[in-house]
């Protein structure tokens, strides 16, 4: 009797490899899915499953699936693959260690003034001391709200790139 | 930064502003925000100025090489000093605009004021 090919372990491999790979060369472009591989670590692992799946059946049933040997060393292959990529998103990524000089609790806040992305020059300490105006509404420190600003929440991003 | 953007009415209703900082130009900036609907502004330090005095520089931090800031969040009161910083070791975890409003009810005398609307 001829042996079925046992095309879970090369789905299983492909959809892995993909798995990977698409990280990189798509989902990375998009904020949410780069900080966290929300697409890619369900894919993996289904890759994985199905590779598993179909190695599991080339052992209980060799007469029926082929795949014990190649199944077993691109299960093992796969793995690995997929470890690497796990490692680099989650441990890769480390953050350097915050520097000396950053400003910490109870320190004051090295006042600057920046550009918007239109334009608006931004000055800390003039938003700090004016009447506030909700967010989204314009640029902050201009126009007149009710009550003065109670503070400023500053968010440092890497950038989207 | 999109958790920041659906807490804003969180932060308006406590008169906090909040603002983003990167070395993203002013192009590149202003893309992101019509692209993730963003409202609060992003302020360019496309010149690594800001980042160097606050010693947030995540060196070669790019895919390119460039420098670029590290992530941080703060929480400034209206004399200029610090009530809340976070520095995150793990690209994958940020702060949740929960902990800055957090913050901003402990300097507001430990008590939640009332909004959230």
């Amino acid at each position: 009797m001829k042996k079925s090919w046992n095309g879970l372990i090369w789905i299983g491999v492909l959809v892995t490899v993909l798995g990977v790979v698409s990280y990189f060369t798509f989902f990375i472009n998009f904020p949410v899915l780069r900080d966290f591989p929300w697409v890619n670590l369900p894919m993996i692992a289904l890759g994985l499953l199905l590779l598993g799946v179909g190695v599991a059946r080339a052992f209980r049933q060799p007469q029926i699936y082929r795949g014990k040997i190649f199944g077993s060393v691109l299960g093992v292959l796969a793995v690995a693959f997929a470890g690497l990529f796990c490692w680099l998103i989650f441990f890769g990524a480390k953050m350097p260690p915050v520097g000396h000089g950053a400003p910490q609790a109870g320190q004051f806040a090295p006042d600057f003034t920046l550009p918007d992305s239109r334009n608006n020059s931004v000055n800390l300490a003039s938003v700090l001391s004016s009447p506030f105006t909700p967010n989204g509404a314009s640029a902050p420190g201009t126009g007149a709200a009710a009550g003065q600003t109670a503070g400023v929440v500053l968010i440092f991003y890497r950038g989207y790139w | 930064m999109r958790s920041f953007e659906k807490a804003l009415p969180d932060f308006d209703s406590r008169k906090i502003r909040v603002i983003a900082i990167s070395v993203d130009t002013l192009a590149e900036s202003e893309a992101l925000r019509q692209s993730q609907g963003y409202t609060f502004p992003i302020l360019s330090d496309a010149n690594d100025e800001v980042i160097k005095r606050w010693d947030l520089v995540h060196a070669h931090g790019r895919q390119d090489g460039a420098d670029i800031s590290r992530p941080a969040e703060y929480l400034i009161d209206p004399s200029g000093k610090v009530r809340w910083a976070n520095f995150t070791s793990e690209l994958t975890v940020r702060a949740r605009p929960q902990q800055a409003l957090a913050a901003v009810d402990a300097m507001n005398g430990g008590s939640p004021s009332k909004g959230g609307g």
